[in-house]
């Protein structure tokens, strides 16, 4: 039987067990969008923008743990994709991102909507093809999911000519099994290297766990958890590992870094041993790197091993799958005499007391970290929670507690405003009886919103609740503290009536103004289980996000909740940002 | 420190740019990159010039290693290895000092491959250290133009990369 070039390139896609596939046709994949038609077993989710199709694949692929697939014409469909794959790079999630190219001939010559798209997201991608031949198509397919899922994820684009799309061959079984000599990625390791951090572990007085999105991304939450528990040592995870470990459970401290908690801050500050766990001391995490972590010999587990001593060298470096490496801690460490900690638990609990959340309500206002409280006790702390980017990502981060992974999806290394909602669309068709909630600002829901179009079209029903603040309030922020309070362009002047707005695109919208009314308001919104509501509360405009590292800062010169004046003794660093 | 690093990879379209965009994006320095297909011609071999701390130099390694299509990386300069460069240069000489142009040529054990009116074209090959002299002993002539391959290197001994 003979076959075209996009028929098959779909059948790869159903070959791979592709579920969805999100994109927006143009002319270079008309062919494509013809295969489509045809078939079934591939489902294709018409989004709004081509952005929008890459955050919601990306919300799919965080969720379920499969690769997300998006599929884009050439040119603009590809430049537009670029944000969403960059995002889905800093923070290596699976995915797999079709092309389409202008025929081959025509390359080269400034067609119309050319692009060289293969060099233009060369930067933002694990890696690349530009498919030359009808023949090389399935090989490719199988090539691009086997690189995007395996080793350290990430996104693959695969560029298709127009032309080879409509080329005919004879069908050809989809490869059962690929090998690339030039890619073998390290899953075991060295033996002698988990001896030694064994052994470093168990002598150590003050040792902290540091756990990332490796945790989550390499389902090692099961490891973890008995890990942390045989050690008895106290755990904090990054923006990006929360939820791998419980966060209500006792030995977890909360999350670290520029917003982190004191109490984990001040144990990384004070730490002896530090085991990073699929985390890669990115700068929000470790603040001024000269201050960072001055007394510990560092443990570094990652699968990707450019990762271990780029910004800080580590005493003894583990690659490996991090699941793997801890399964085997655990039976190196079972029954060894570890070091007596409790004078370390003792000091980590006084640093506790200090509550470094604890804010204040005001009459009058609605305090943001009130709603995030209140969302986790509406949706019992079972939600899958997606956010944008900016104060109400922190808050989000801080305030909702995850114990479970998966369940806390944001854009942490690239920081994309405009990720959440589409990622939640991403996120309710991975996980369809789950509850989803995209917490989102006014800034950044007005980046992505046509994605609400694509959400009734398909029927994906999530909460949208938006912290309201009149303000860009991250940078708000910053220029209150780092700018003598002058607030350039951080003012949401002329914002829409989001209610309205929301039900013209046929969902439903409340706006909260007082506190009585927010958990009657969220019990309401998650009462409507088939429909997106968008939740408009309006929050104190002049809150902050504290505890908080300065730029230029180290992990003990945090800024606390209520304690102004330390602002004024902290030396900032602008050039460190 | 000046460091050589080898590297063998996918003989593929695109797989030097994706070489050199790493090199751009990370920051990292080149002073002389060579490329070309080896005996098995779906393998290219590239020697790069870099220089930067111990840190650094290891960054480059895991990077370039992290790429799909390469399929090798080694530091030559952690081992004995030949190192070799290609100069041509094209020199425009008095007629009293042609004489010294020979012996020179003769000195450095290279060769004149084109003469015209005047200039002289000389082909030199070996350490970029050689080369540089080679360049300072003509200061009595008027250098036209220079063109140098980089580095290339080698392991000695039965070690490959």
């Amino acid at each position: 039987m003979k076959l075209n070039g996009a028929q098959i390139l779909i059948n790869s896609l159903e070959s791979e067990g592709v579920e969805y596939v999100f994109g927006y046709p143009g002319g270079a994949v008309l062919h494509i969008y013809d295969a489509l038609e045809t078939q079934d077993a591939v489902k294709h989710i018409l989004v709004r923008h081509e952005q929008g199709a890459t955050h919601a694949a990306d919300g799919y692929a965080r969720t379920s743990g499969k690769p997300g697939v998006v599929l884009v014409t050439s040119g603009p469909g590809i430049t537009n994709a670029v944000t969403g794959i960059a995002t889905a790079h800093m923070d290596s999630i699976p995915m797999v991102v079709i092309s389409g190219q202008v025929p081959s001939p025509l390359i080269g010559g400034d067609a119309f909507q050319e692009v060289d798209a293969v060099g233009i997201t060369r930067s933002c991608v694990k890696h690349n093809f530009l498919v030359k031949d009808i023949k090389d198509i399935a090989e490719t397919v199988k090539r691009a999911f086997h690189i995007a899922t395996t080793g350290r994820p990430g996104p693959v684009l695969i560029d298709i000519p127009k032309d080879i799309t409509i080329a005919q061959m004879t069908a050809e079984a989809y490869p059962e099994t690929v090998d690339i000599r030039s890619y073998k990625p390290t899953i075991k390791a060295s033996s002698r290297q988990i001896k030694k951090a064994a052994q470093l572990i168990a002598k150590s007085k003050r040792p902290i766990l540091y756990s990332g999105g490796g945790s989550v991304i390499g389902n090692a939450s099961k490891e973890l958890r008995e890990f942390t528990r045989l050690l008895n040592f106290p755990i904090t995870q990054t923006l990006m590992g929360l939820g791998a470990y419980p966060g209500t459970d006792e030995l977890s401290v909360g999350m670290l870094g520029m917003h982190g908690t004191y109490e984990a801050n001040m144990a990384m500050h004070g730490s002896d041993c530090v085991v990073a766990i699929g985390a890669r001391f990115d700068d929000r995490i470790t603040g001024n790197l000269d201050k960072f972590c001055p007394t510990a010999k560092i443990i570094h587990i990652d699968i990707d091993p450019s990762s271990i001593s780029k910004n800080v060298v580590a005493d003894v470096p583990i690659v490996g799958q991090v699941g793997q490496v801890l399964s085997e801690l655990i039976d190196e460490l079972k029954g060894v005499k570890l070091a007596d900690i409790s004078k370390w638990w003792a000091q980590i609990n006084d640093w506790r007391s200090v509550d470094s959340l604890a804010y204040k309500r005001a009459e009058g206002v609605i305090k943001p970290q009130t709603v995030i409280e209140t969302l986790y006790e509406v949706t019992k702390g079972e939600a899958i929670v997606t956010s944008d980017v900016g104060q109400h990502q922190m808050w989000a981060a801080q305030y909702y507690q995850f114990d479970e992974p998966r369940r806390w999806i944001n854009s942490g290394g690239l920081g994309t405003m405009g990720f959440g909602l589409p990622a939640a669309m991403g996120a309710k068709l991975a996980d369809p009886d789950r509850d989803v909630a995209c917490v989102t600002g006014e800034g950044s829901i007005q980046m992505m919103l046509q994605e609400l179009s694509t959400m009734l079209q398909y029927s994906t029903p999530v909460k949208i609740i938006c912290l309201n603040n009149g303000y860009l309030g991250m940078v708000r922020q910053w220029q209150e503290f780092f700018y003598e309070k002058r607030y350039a362009m951080s003012y949401m002047d002329a914002l829409p009536d989001f209610v309205k707005l929301t039900e013209s695109y046929g969902h439903v919208g409340i706006r909260v103004e007082k506190e009585a009314d927010l958990k009657p308001a969220l019990i309401e919104a998650f009462a409507q289980k088939d429909k997106t509501v968008f939740l408009d509360i309006l929050t104190d405009p002049t809150e902050n996000v504290f505890p908080m590292i300065p730029a230029g800062g180290g992990h003990s010169d945090m800024l606390l909740a209520g304690r102004d004046d330390m602002v004024s003794k902290n030396e900032t660093d602008f050039n460190a940002v | 420190m000046r460091h050589i690093i080898s590297i063998l990879l996918e003989n593929e379209a695109g797989a030097l740019s994706r070489v050199s965009g790493l090199f751009s994006a990370r920051g990292f320095n080149i002073e002389s990159l060579t490329v070309a297909q080896t005996n098995d011609p779906s393998l290219s071999r590239m020697t790069i010039v870099s220089s930067g701390t111990d840190r650094v130099i290891e960054q480059i390694v895991k990077q370039l290693n992290k790429l799909i299509d390469v399929v090798k990386v080694i530091d030559l300069t952690d081992q004995d290895h030949v190192e070799r460069e290609l100069m041509l240069v094209k020199v425009c000489v008095k007629k009293k000092d042609e004489l010294e142009v020979k012996q020179l040529v003769d000195i450095f054990s290279c060769k004149i491959v084109d003469v015209s009116d005047r200039t002289y074209t000389i082909e030199i090959a070996g350490k970029t250290r050689k080369l540089n002299a080679f360049l300072n002993a003509l200061d009595f002539a008027i250098v036209m133009e220079v063109s140098r391959t980089g580095v290339t290197g080698i392991s000695r001994g039965r070690t490959v990369i």
